[in-house]
């Protein structure tokens, strides 16, 4: 599954997307979140330190709890600012 | 009843609001009112020197196709017209624009707000500013999310 990280989350983890392979028990957004907190120091730092980590699951908002299957493209970012 | 007519944009290239105005006053044969809004970059207190936006391409535009769909379906609209920048801007730049077209101005006028509130908290843009204590993401504010709740209906999950 495709990862992407923005704004300040991207900055912390100096990864833009990455593509990943999780185990298939990683079925779910939070699971998903501990796995990726592996994959560095800077990767946990980063999704550590968001507060009110935000996520979307191919371009819709999803949260925590959500179900995620391989091929998913799956955001993470801190909340929005636009407008 | 027809949806109305969107014209949706995400880039980096200034828009003209008379322009737009003037495009949504003309399309449609019945409408009465046409209200708008343009958001610019807020010099504050010459401590902000540049503005950079970023976005998260295909969501922004999925995401905002669906909430003009919500206000379609709450007001009658003909014409809705959204338009923001990313990239680098600076104090005094104009960043989003939201313009709608209706039959009367008290739809036209709410589907504006509505739409603007929404473009605050949810659609998928951050702004990074900088100053001359260097560079910093601008934080969500909860003054927004409070003005986008209360457009919610009961059980609504938007």
């Amino acid at each position: 599954m495709r990862i992407i990280y923005f704004a300040s989350l991207r900055q912390q983890i100096g990864v833009s997307d990455e593509t990943v392979d999780p185990p298939t028990e990683i079925d779910r957004v939070d699971l998903l979140v501990d796995w990726l907190k592996s994959r560095s120091p800077a990767h946990r730092r980063g999704l550590e330190g968001c507060a009110r980590l935000m996520v979307a699951i191919n371009q819709d908002y999803a949260d925590l709890r959500s179900a995620i299957r391989a091929g998913d493209e799956v955001a993470f970012f801190p909340p929005v600012t636009g407008g | 009843m027809t949806p109305p007519i969107l014209r949706l944009w995400v880039g980096g290239a200034d828009f003209d609001p008379g322009a737009e105005i003037a495009a949504l006053s003309k399309h449609h044969g019945q409408i009465g009112a046409v209200a708008s809004f343009i958001g610019l970059v807020r010099g504050e207190d010459d401590t902000v020197s540049a503005m950079t936006l970023e976005h998260y391409p295909g969501m922004t535009e999925k995401q905002i196709r669906g909430i003009v769909d919500e206000a379609a379906s709450r007001w009658r609209l003909d014409g809705i017209t959204i338009l923001h920048r990313i990239g680098r801007l600076l104090p005094g730049d104009r960043i989003v624009f939201v313009g709608v077209a209706s039959q009367h101005r008290g739809d036209a006028f709410a589907a504006c707000e509505f739409l603007m509130d929404w473009l605050k908290t949810r659609a998928p843009f951050w702004k990074r500013e900088e100053g001359a204590g260097g560079e910093r993401w601008v934080a969500a504010r909860e003054i927004d999310d409070e003005r986008a709740r209360a457009w919610q209906k009961p059980d609504d999950n938007r």
